[in-house]
C-alpha cells in the first residue's frame, strides 16, 4: 500500500504517526482515505467545496502532482505521497 | 669546459624561439598553451593574462596535468627567456612534446613592447595561513577565496538560522555580511542562537551578533540594520548585496522578500524550521523557480505555527543554518549544484533527508511569463502581505 508522509502540523491528527498507509489507486482516492481514516485532517487538506487547500503542496514521491494528474494522478503500490506544507520559522 | 652562458646559447640554438608579438598573435587563437615556469613569487608579482603557472622546478611533474596533449602547442615564457628555453628542451626533448616554443625576451620584453599583463590581486600573510585549507581545495583555490572576501551577503534574521549561517559565512572569510534584526537577545535564545552569549542578553541582535563576527574573522565587515524588513526599505536593503539569506520567521517578510528579489533579481537562499524538521531552497530569479512557485498561497496561521508558539529543538538550525551558508558558497564561486529547482526537507527525529523537485509555475504572478512588467515607478510598491498571509476571510 501506499504511503503517506505526515507533516509535523498534521501529526496530531494522526496520532503522532509522521508515516501511514492507505489504500487506493490515485492521489485523490488516498488523501479522501487519510481524511476518512484521521478525520481531524479533513478539514487542513481539503476546503468545504471537497477541492484540495491551495495551500497545501502534494508530492508524488518527488513530483509535484500540480505537474501530474493533480488528484487523478496514478499511485504505485510502492509510492510514498509527501504532504507539504509551508513553514516560515527561522528564529 | 662551457660557461653557463654558453650552454644556454647552444640550448637557445636548438630550440624553437617566437619574438612577444608572435605570441600575442597566436594568444588571440585558440589551442595554444602559454606556461609562465618561473617561481611563485614572480608569477604572483605579474603575468601575462590567460597563462598557465607551471614552475620550472615542478616542470617535469606537472606540465601533462595542464597540457595533457603533447601535439598541441606550447609557449613557454620565464622572466628573460633563458629559463623558458630550458624548459622547452626538456618538453620536446625529453617529454615528447611536439610543438613547443620559448618566447624570446621573456614578459620583460613582452612588458617593453607594451603587451597586457595582469598583477593578481594577493592575499596577506595572515589571510594565506587563516584561508589556507580552503585554497588547498582544487574547487575553492586562491580565486575562490577572493570571490569570498568580495562577497556581499545580507542575513534575514540573526536568530536561529542566521546564528550558524553568519558565523559559518564569517569564518570563511564572505567580505561583506549585512545582518537585518530589530531583536533583542533574550534568555531563551541561547539555546540555539549561537552567535549570541549570556552577556549580550539585552543587546540589539544586529550588535551581538557584529561583536561576535569581528571576534572571529577581523577580515569581515558587518553592516548592522537593525530594523525589519518591510515594504518601504526592502528594496534599499537588499540593493547593495549579491545574496540574501532568508531566514525570517514569518509569512509576509518571506513573500515580500521573493517578491523584491525577483524584481532585483537576486538570489535567495531560503530556510524554515520547526520543532524537528527543517526545509532548504534555493531560489535565482529566472534560473529556477521563486517561492511563489513552491508556495502560490501562504497557510492559514492555524497550520503554520512559529518556534515561538510551537518550539524547535536547538540543533536544527544548525544543521539548516549550515545548509545556507553551504549554498551561499556554491553561488559566491559557481562550485557545485545549488538547490535550484530542488527542495531539501530534513527530519531530525528520524534523521532523513527528502528532495523534492520545485519546478517554475507558468502562471506565477512574480516570475511567470506572464507576470505584469514592473515599472521603474512602481518597483518599491508591494501588496499588503499582512492581509495576504491573514487568509481569504481577513482580505474580504
Amino acid at each position: 500500500m501506499p504511503n503517506v508522509k505526515i507533516p509535523p502540523v498534521l501529526r496530531p491528527q494522526t496520532g503522532g504517526q509522521s508515516l501511514v498507509t492507505i489504500e487506493g489507486a490515485k492521489v485523490g482516492e488516498i488523501l479522501g482515505g487519510l481524511a476518512e481514516a484521521h478525520p481531524g485532517t479533513k478539514s487542513q487538506l481539503f476546503g468545504d467545496d471537497g477541492e484540495l487547500n491551495r495551500f497545501v503542496n502534494i508530492y508524488l514521491n518527488d513530483e509535484d502532482v500540480r505537474v501530474l494528474d493533480g488528484l487523478e494522478t496514478g499511485v504505485g503500490a510502492d509510492d510514498t505521497i509527501v504532504i507539504l506544507p509551508a513553514m516560515a520559522g527561522g528564529r | 669546459m662551457a660557461t653557463g652562458v654558453d650552454l644556454i646559447e647552444k640550448v637557445k640554438a636548438n630550440v624553437n624561439e617566437v619574438q612577444p608579438s608572435e605570441v600575442a598573435g597566436e594568444l588571440a587563437e585558440n589551442g595554444l598553451a602559454l606556461v609562465d615556469v618561473r617561481e611563485q613569487h614572480e608569477f604572483e608579482e605579474r603575468h601575462i593574462p590567460g597563462s598557465i603557472h607551471v614552475p620550472r622546478g615542478h616542470l617535469e611533474s606537472r606540465i601533462e596535468q595542464f597540457a595533457p596533449d603533447k601535439d598541441k602547442r606550447v609557449i613557454l615564457y620565464c622572466a628573460s627567456g633563458n629559463r623558458s628555453a630550458n624548459a622547452a628542451r626538456t618538453l620536446s626533448e625529453d617529454l615528447g612534446y611536439s610543438d613547443v616554443a620559448s618566447m624570446a625576451g621573456g614578459i620583460t620584453l613582452w612588458k617593453d613592447r607594451n603587451y597586457e599583463t595582469v598583477v593578481p590581486r594577493k592575499l596577506t600573510q595572515e589571510q594565506k595561513e587563516r584561508y589556507s585549507r580552503h585554497i588547498l581545495v582544487p574547487e575553492i583555490g586562491l580565486e575562490g577565496q577572493l570571490k569570498m572576501l568580495d562577497a556581499k551577503v545580507l542575513l534575514l534574521g540573526a536568530g536561529g538560522l542566521g546564528s550558524p549561517t553568519a558565523l559559518y559565512l564569517a569564518a570563511a572569510g564572505v567580505g561583506t555580511i549585512g545582518l537585518v534584526d530589530d531583536d533583542e537577545v533574550d534568555a531563551s535564545n541561547l539555546q540555539r542562537q549561537v552567535i549570541h552569549s549570556t552577556e549580550t542578553i539585552g543587546v540589539a541582535k544586529t550588535e551581538s551578533a557584529r561583536r561576535r563576527i569581528e571576534a572571529l574573522n577581523p577580515d569581515v565587515k558587518v553592516n548592522e540594520h537593525r530594523t525589519r524588513l518591510d515594504s518601504s526599505n526592502v528594496l534599499e536593503l537588499l540593493a547593495d548585496y549579491d545574496i540574501v539569506v532568508d531566514g525570517a520567521d514569518n509569512f509576509p517578510t518571506r513573500y515580500l522578500l521573493n517578491d523584491a528579489s525577483v524584481r532585483l533579481n537576486k538570489p535567495v537562499v531560503s530556510a524554515s524550521i520547526l520543532a524537528f524538521d527543517g526545509q532548504i531552497s534555493t531560489f535565482v530569479p529566472h534560473d529556477g523557480p521563486c517561492y511563489r512557485c513552491l508556495y502560490p498561497t501562504p497557510p492559514p496561521p492555524e497550520l503554520a505555527p512559529s518556534c515561538g508558539a510551537a518550539g524547535v529543538l536547538g540543533m536544527l538550525p544548525g544543521v539548516m543554518g549550515l545548509f545556507q551558508a553551504l549554498e551561499v558558497f556554491k553561488l559566491i564561486t559557481g562550485a557545485g549544484e545549488p538547490l535550484i529547482g530542488r527542495l531539501l526537507l530534513f527530519e531530525a527525529l528520524s534523521t532523513t533527508f527528502t528532495e523534492l523537485k520545485v519546478q517554475k509555475d507558468p502562471s506565477c504572478p512574480i516570475c511567470g511569463p506572464d507576470a505584469p512588467e514592473v515599472s521603474e515607478h512602481d518597483l518599491g510598491k508591494f501588496p499588503d502581505y499582512e492581509a495576504f498571509c491573514a487568509g481569504p476571510a481577513a482580505v474580504a
